[in-house]
């Protein structure tokens, strides 16, 4: 407002034309330097408790489609080859996994694999078990989804339509009643097909994309 | 604490123009509240105020993350109030405002990591809520930290105080439950409608009315006493 305050707050400040550039740029500087050590330190502190809870999520989630294994492994995709040994990547792109469950005499009980596809509004992220020699699946369960609240994420919550698929064999086809009568049939969720068609096609093409890799894993030997 | 005649308050070394008037603490706390609550009075926030307020859970979490977004805010930009020059203010605002959203995204993925899941990317839009920039501004900037503090705990318990009107609402109807606790049984048949976005709507619209209609109510009488 009025001219010569010499002390004044920020917006006393502005009315004064001229604060040296030397001086924005060295407020700018020190504040985002302040800012990134800040989230540095916290990000330092708060990382193992996050990678815990993602690990957490993982195993709960191997153990559910999987029907409680005894034991896992997991198999890196490498090239286009299975390997059992993780390779380097450090800060690069997430390695495809597969997780080989066993029971307890050591018995291969099935593999689990993730797979995300779009379904109606959001990328759609599946955890889905299988057996490799018969092609049928264990179960499924949603890693991530951003489905219509109350209709799609019934993919996630309906017991009737997330229980049907253990024992059935993929290609899936998803049908709005009569389910059954073919082993490959799913029934669909009323309100939320696209969701529900969603869900099977990324069963589809996952166990269409792996079940070769695994069968050459296999054919490579138990080494 | 006089010095009356231009509302300056008599706290501040200076004049700085457009500053609140003094106030005690607790009404700075209570302004937020109720006169000036930033969602049902000032309309501000109003994004976070329909997105994630499909159950109460997610609408309590949201507003307890904002609310410590806003009271390291403001406290950061009472502090330099008198460091950083006008010309930057709103730059130097904005950093200290994403800073602490990524400080406190990081701390609830690492302590509370279902609600972090379910607030997902609503989390990092916290940085341009305008209520928190906008108290940066008109408050935060122009009075002592003490003093911001108050405002930005009066402000996020109002703003968590709507929120959680608005979400107990729509779970309520849209899903039968209150923080995920089934209520009416299997007979009842969800309003879907409400937890979808458009329920959103609807319900901060009708609180709104229901808000103005009891202030309409109470200046009537007031008049008619008078």
């Amino acid at each position: 407002m009025t001219a010569g305050h010499q002390h004044g707050g920020p917006a006393a400040a502005a009315q004064r034309s001229g604060t040296p550039a030397w001086r924005l740029i060295a407020t700018l500087a020190i504040a985002g330097a302040m800012s990134g050590w800040l989230i540095a330190s916290v990000y330092r502190v708060t990382l193992p408790a996050i990678e815990r809870h993602a690990a957490e999520r993982e195993s709960a989630a191997i153990f559910e489609v999987l029907k409680a294994p005894a034991s896992w492994d997991t198999l890196y995709l490498v090239g286009d080859a299975l390997t059992r040994t993780a390779p380097e990547t450090r800060g690069g792109p997430k390695i495809p996994k597969v997780f080989e469950g066993f029971d307890a005499s050591g018995n291969r009980i099935g593999v689990a694999i993730t797979a995300g596809e779009p379904g109606f509004q959001d990328v759609v992220t599946l955890m889905i078990g299988f057996e490799p020699e018969s092609g049928a699946l264990t179960g499924f369960t949603v890693l991530e989804q951003k489905e219509t609240p109350g209709l799609g994420d019934k993919i996630e919550r309906d017991s009737a339509f997330t229980g049907q698929f253990a024992g059935r064999t993929p290609p899936l086809l998803g049908v709005k009643d009569r389910a059954g009568a073919t082993p490959s049939e799913v029934q669909t969720i009323t309100g939320a097909t696209i969701s529900s068609r969603a869900v099977i096609r990324i069963i589809n093409n996952a166990v269409a994309r792996w079940s070769p890799l695994i069968a050459a894993w296999d054919q490579g030997g138990a080494k | 604490m006089t010095d009356h005649p231009t509302g300056t308050p008599a706290t501040e070394a200076v004049f700085i123009p457009g500053a609140p008037p003094p106030a005690t603490l607790p009404a700075d706390v209570w302004r937020g509240i109720s006169r000036e609550n930033p969602v049902l009075v000032q309309m501000l926030g109003l994004c976070p105020a329909m997105a994630v307020t499909n159950s109460l859970a997610n609408g309590l979490a949201m507003g307890a993350a904002t609310m410590l977004v806003l009271l390291g805010s403001e406290l950061f930009v009472s502090l330099f109030r008198k460091a950083i020059p006008g010309e930057v203010r709103i730059t130097s605002y904005v950093l200290i405002i994403a800073t602490f959203v990524t400080v406190v995204d990081l701390a609830l993925a690492a302590s509370f990591p279902d609600i972090s899941k379910a607030l997902g990317p609503f989390m990092p839009l916290i940085v341009v809520n305008c209520m928190i920039l906008g108290r940066a501004e008109a408050f935060a900037s122009k009075v002592r930290p003490v003093r911001a503090m108050a405002d930005a705990i009066g402000m996020g318990l109002g703003f968590t105080m709507a929120l959680a009107a608005v979400s107990g609402v729509r779970e309520l109807l849209g899903s039968g439950s209150l923080l995920g606790v089934d209520l009416f049984g299997p007979s009842w048949e969800p309003w879907v409608f409400m937890v979808m976005p458009p329920g959103g709507f609807l319900t901060l619209g009708v609180i709104m009315l229901g808000l103005a209609w009891v202030t309409d109510l109470r200046r009537s009488r007031a008049k008619a006493v008078a």
